[in-house]
């Protein structure tokens, strides 16, 4: 492959912060533009038409499609074929996020203190997660994800003979937790399985899966669908004001786990789920 | 049920904040002014300690935001509203000083229904994740306190037309609890 250097993660992961939070993704417009169709409540319809209103301002005038720009999740997948000697990735990254997020005029949300919240808050760092892979290249996904919907956020312990029904009930409370507050429609990622670290990163990686894909998993897939039936049952609505669109969507990601457990994590987005990628080759 | 795109301007007399209803649709014109986590710490402390607040907020509307930053040539960036219960904790010191209108999104604790049925005030709802599109809605903005906190200053904003949906109404009435 290519040889890469620091500067040229560096330049993209300024790019793809930009990217992220300025273009509504593909999926998530075409799920909205579903849901616009299938909508029978008036109000709800006009405010998921607001919606793609924004994701067509955001895009014309190059402002934040909201302002909470997020706090970015980078996710780094490291291909065999890569040569990572002289690279100082994590530095690149985080100068990066710092780039994109000063050129894009998005928000400095990040205290680097949690208990001290030092003022005014700054671009970064963002949180980094390495994969090495049996892929080819090098991919950098950029997922800058709210926090009013990163606070709604579940990890549930379930023993392991728990039923399915009594997981199905636990993911759709978090939904009802979440209520009108985390701004529905919601994309849901769930990561099953793992540790209890494991089980959160797989939610949230769960949300990078395009909203018109389904697990290759069958009995995955078919939790996926029914899980997205009962949610919309909810009739918690856009805003939270009532109607049939209360997700767009929800991927589940599945892993090994322990004979005494069953992790369950929700990760809950806001309709704004952005994020965007970029792979060396 | 709603009225669609009643006009309405700062400040709220008592007779228009009367007339709004839980589930009604407004324009809203005028002054209001940013404030969330920080500030709101910040403002009620110092009512605390002297008794009166570092700036008048009687009979004025405060608006969960903290906006991106603004580029060149624009009024302001996404500016979108923030979720609104963080705040319940300080929200009734606020009315209790005369804050008459408050604007964000998602659901209020019953002691805030309750306080802003005391004083007769309104809780309305912005479209949350609609920052670029309530941007356009911005004539100007002007950071006035707490700079210090960058996105979470108390910005004085004016604005035109903003799209409104009453959430709580000065009877109390919730949209949520319908």
């Amino acid at each position: 492959m290519k040889k890469i250097n620091s500067e040229m993660i560096r330049r993209a992961v300024a790019h793809l912060c930009v990217e992220a939070n300025i273009k509504l993704r593909r999926d998530v417009c075409a799920a909205l533009n579903r849901a616009v169709k299938n909508e029978t409540n008036a109000r709800a319809k006009r405010l998921l038409k607001q919606l793609l209103d924004n994701a067509r301002i955001a895009q014309a005038d190059k402002v934040a499609l909201c302002q909470d720009t997020g706090m970015p999740s980078v996710f780094v997948e490291i291909g065999r074929d890569v040569n990572t000697q002289g690279l100082n990735i994590d530095q690149a990254i985080q100068k990066g996020i710092e780039d994109g997020y000063r050129k894009g005029f998005l928000r400095n949300s990040i205290v680097s203190d949690p208990l001290l919240r030092p003022q005014p808050p700054k671009f970064g760092p963002g949180v980094i997660h390495y994969d090495f892979g049996s892929h080819q290249g090098l991919k950098i996904t950029v997922l800058p994800k709210g926090f009013g919907c990163e606070n709604k956020t579940q990890l549930k312990m379930f023993t392991p003979t728990a039923s399915l029904d009594e997981i199905k009930k636990f993911i759709i409370s978090v939904v009802k937790e979440s209520g009108p507050d985390a701004c529905p429609p919601y994309i849901l990622g769930v990561g099953i399985g793992g540790g209890a670290d494991q089980a959160v990163l797989l939610a949230k990686k769960a949300l990078l899966r395009p909203l018109d894909k389904s697990s290759s998993l069958a009995h995955v897939a078919r939790l996926e669908k029914e899980l997205l039936k009962k949610i919309n049952q909810t009739k918690i609505g856009p805003l939270g004001l009532s109607g049939a669109t209360t997700a767009l969507g929800i991927s589940v990601l599945a892993a090994p786990t322990h004979i005494a457990g069953l992790p369950v994590a929700v990760s809950i987005s806001c309709h704004v789920l952005r994020s965007a990628s970029v792979h060396f080759k | 049920m709603s009225t669609s795109n009643r006009k309405i301007s700062t400040p709220l007399d008592e007779k228009t904040l009367k007339s709004l209803k839980a589930g009604d649709e407004v324009l809203l014109s005028g002054e209001i002014f940013t404030a969330r986590d920080q500030a709101h710490k910040r403002l009620v402390e110092t009512i605390a300690k002297s008794g009166k607040p570092p700036i008048d907020l009687k009979n004025k509307i405060i608006y969960y935001c903290g906006p991106t930053r603004t580029p060149g040539g624009r009024v302001i960036g996404s500016c979108g509203p923030t979720t609104s219960s963080r705040m319940d904790r300080f929200t009734p010191q606020l009315l209790q000083i005369g804050l008459k209108g408050i604007i964000g999104k998602g659901r209020r604790s019953d002691v805030v229904r309750r306080s802003i049925c005391k004083h007769g005030a309104v809780y309305f709802l912005a479209t949350g994740g609609a920052g670029a599109f309530l941007s356009r809605c911005v004539i100007s903005a002007k950071p006035i306190l707490f700079k210090e906190l960058g996105p979470e200053a108390v910005v004085r904003l004016v604005v035109k037309d903003f799209p409104l949906i009453v959430g709580i109404d000065s009877k109390g009435q919730d949209i949520f609890k319908r």
